[in-house]
């Protein structure tokens, strides 16, 4: 929109994103709880997750607040993508729906359930059958490993 | 009260000399015009005016960038580094990209698995598009390297110096009042000359003399028109150029494309006929030769659009069809998909390359936020519209290729020769949504990744 602020349709109008199958997760992280406008300020700080780690960072005040773009930030940014209704789990219902959101119409729903059961089961620490944030963390850093060699 | 008489009459004769030195003046005006601007215009020739005023604009520019740089590098403003877009990309496949996430685990035996960090690689891509994608990029004007001296080009505006503002004040003087009215003019005359010129030869019987003639017409009109743009062009590989019986196809940036086209050869048009003045110009030139005007409703109709080009181009005699195969307007950064409209007629292709140079005025136009006429104003207030047309060898649908293919073959002759991008993505993209099958290849893609392919699990099962 041209008052200054962005809806959803501004995003779906960028061809790459539209296809990505994770477009509308990623568009609606801009989004805080409830609303359908975001301004320049909320959408610069939705970015500022994916600012490059800077060295001269390393060293700073101890007692400051975390930046952004922290590693523990970004993983928490990717925890909120799965978790659907914002209650601090993945569940498997939700697992199950960003599977398909992923995969489209291509595997069937039984093959899904097996491989989001699998998914659980491995990552699970606690027995809830759900995965919560540090055992998410777990699997993230092995990301980050990644990233850095 | 005999006082006032007198005034009056005095008056009067100042007002009517006033009127005598103005008339003088602009039959001195049109003399010149015509002399040293129709006259060459009309038999082709050059006499240096306008490459003189070219020579002089790329000294002040030059000057301009230098100042520019030399006071960034006082003020030491920091440049980005070597990344040549906005963001840092690794331009891998899905495929690899989705590996060496899922490095760290062991390999299952059956291919294909799904980790959580999957997702990271679709976070990763969507965020890139959203900070710079390669689409909507492509529907606003370019970004200059260096400051040129037009208002509109100037992205963050910094007070430099005296000079460099006293030399745009007086760039600002010059164009607004001293081109761009006699710009006008000449645009004027010339559209003028197209009609009539056109209607004129019209009427003469068909014989070959008409044709030498309508050529000739509307050659020096375009000519003309061209001087009202401050065109410099320079054609290469004219041997190249567009022979009767055939198509051309060019990448399209302007209205003025056709203009710059137009001035070295003549080209049947095809477009939808309009009403107003363009209604009137289209049925001019329709009058002379050929050329084929689709009415609105028929446009829908492919078949019968097939049918009118198909018909045209086997008529050996007739002009070569000029066809923009994108079908909108795209800044002069990349050339997007080619409409396979074109392609399945099966005549001759003669690719042609148009390259702006943005330096000297941008000819982009957004049609989302000019109409034509503050367009072709902006034009003439420009310091001059420079380009470089290539002709390329002509080209023929091959042996089992298919129009698509075809056309993307030509695309990317056009593309490397312009030094343009060569993007898939449709130039319909301005106003309407994705197709959501491009979505569903995508998912498909993955999905093979998660349970792997076909082939895997039957070697394995054996």
């Amino acid at each position: 929109g041209e008052n200054g602020t962005l809806s959803r349709e501004d995003f779906q109008r960028i061809p790459e994103l539209a296809i990505n199958p994770l477009g509308d997760r990623i568009i609606n992280a801009f989004f805080p709880e409830g609303e359908d406008q975001v301004n320049f300020r909320g959408f610069m700080r939705t970015l500022a997750h994916f600012r490059p780690i800077e060295d001269n960072e390393k060293n700073k005040d101890p007692t400051a607040s975390e930046p952004l773009n922290s590693r523990s930030n970004k993983l928490l940014f990717a925890f909120k993508l799965y978790d659907l209704d914002r209650d601090n789990k993945i569940s498997r219902d939700e697992l199950l729906q960003v599977l398909r959101m992923m995969v489209g119409v291509n595997i069937s729903d039984e093959q899904l359930g097996s491989i989001a059961d699998r998914t659980i089961q491995e990552a699970d620490q606690n027995g809830d059958n759900s995965i919560s944030f540090n055992e998410f963390i777990k699997v993230g850093n092995l990301y980050f490993v990644y990233l850095e060699t | 009260m005999l006082l006032f008489p007198q005034c009056d009459r005095e008056r009067s004769v100042a007002m009517e000399d006033f009127w005598a030195i103005v008339l003088a003046g602009l039959k001195v005006w049109v003399c010149l015009i015509v002399a040293l601007l129709m006259v060459p215009a009309m038999f082709g020739f050059s006499l240096g005016i306008s490459e003189t005023y070219m020579k002089i604009l790329v000294k002040i520019l030059e000057w301009a960038t230098l100042r520019i740089q030399t006071v960034n590098k006082e003020q030491q403003i920091l440049k980005s580094s070597s990344f040549n877009g906005l963001v840092q990309r690794d331009d891998g496949s899905m495929e690899e990209e989705l590996r060496g996430l899922r490095r760290s685990r062991p390999k299952p035996p059956v291919g294909g698995d799904f980790t959580l960090s999957d997702c990271f690689y679709f976070y990763r891509r969507g965020i890139e598009d959203i900070i710079e994608d390669e689409v909507t990029q492509r529907f606003s004007s370019e970004e200059l390297v260096s400051w040129n001296l037009l208002t509109r080009t100037n992205i963050d505006f910094q007070y430099i110096s005296l000079k460099l503002t006293m030399v745009w004040g007086l760039g600002v003087f010059v164009r607004y009042c001293i081109l761009a009215p006699l710009r006008i003019m000449l645009a004027s005359i010339g559209l003028t000359w197209l009609v009539i010129g056109t209607t004129a030869v019209g009427f003469l019987p068909n014989w070959r003399l008409k044709s030498w003639l309508s050529e000739w017409v509307h050659v020096m009109c375009y000519r003309i028109c061209a001087r009202g743009l401050s065109c410099t062009i320079h054609y290469h590989n004219k041997e190249n150029r567009p022979r009767k019986g055939g198509i051309c196809v060019a990448n399209h940036t302007s209205p003025i494309d056709i203009v710059i086209l137009c001035n070295d050869g003549c080209y049947a048009m095809v477009g939808q006929s309009h009403g107003g003045l363009m209604g009137v110009l289209q049925r001019a030139m329709a009058r002379s030769c050929p050329h084929i005007w689709f009415e609105r409703a028929d446009m829908k109709d492919r078949h019968l659009v097939t049918k009118r080009l198909t018909d045209h181009v086997n008529d050996k005699t007739k002009l070569p069809i000029l066809i923009f195969p994108e079908g909108t307007c795209i800044n002069n950064t990349s050339v997007m998909m080619f409409k396979k409209g074109s392609f399945e007629i099966g005549g001759t292709i003669y690719p042609v390359a148009i390259k702006y140079d943005p330096q000297f005025g941008d000819a982009f136009w957004n049609s989302a936020k000019y109409n034509m006429v503050s367009y072709l104003l902006r034009m003439m207030t420009s310091w001059a519209i420079v380009c470089n047309v290539w002709y390329l060898p002509a080209m023929h649908q091959q042996e089992g290729e298919d129009a698509v293919q075809f056309a993307n073959r030509v695309k990317s002759v056009i593309a490397h020769q312009g030094g343009l991008v060569d993007l898939s993505w449709d130039g319909g993209l301005k106003r309407a949504k994705v197709k959501d099958t491009y979505k569903e290849e995508q998912q498909k893609k993955y999905s093979s990744m998660v349970v792997g392919s076909e082939e895997d699990r039957s070697s394995n099962s054996d």
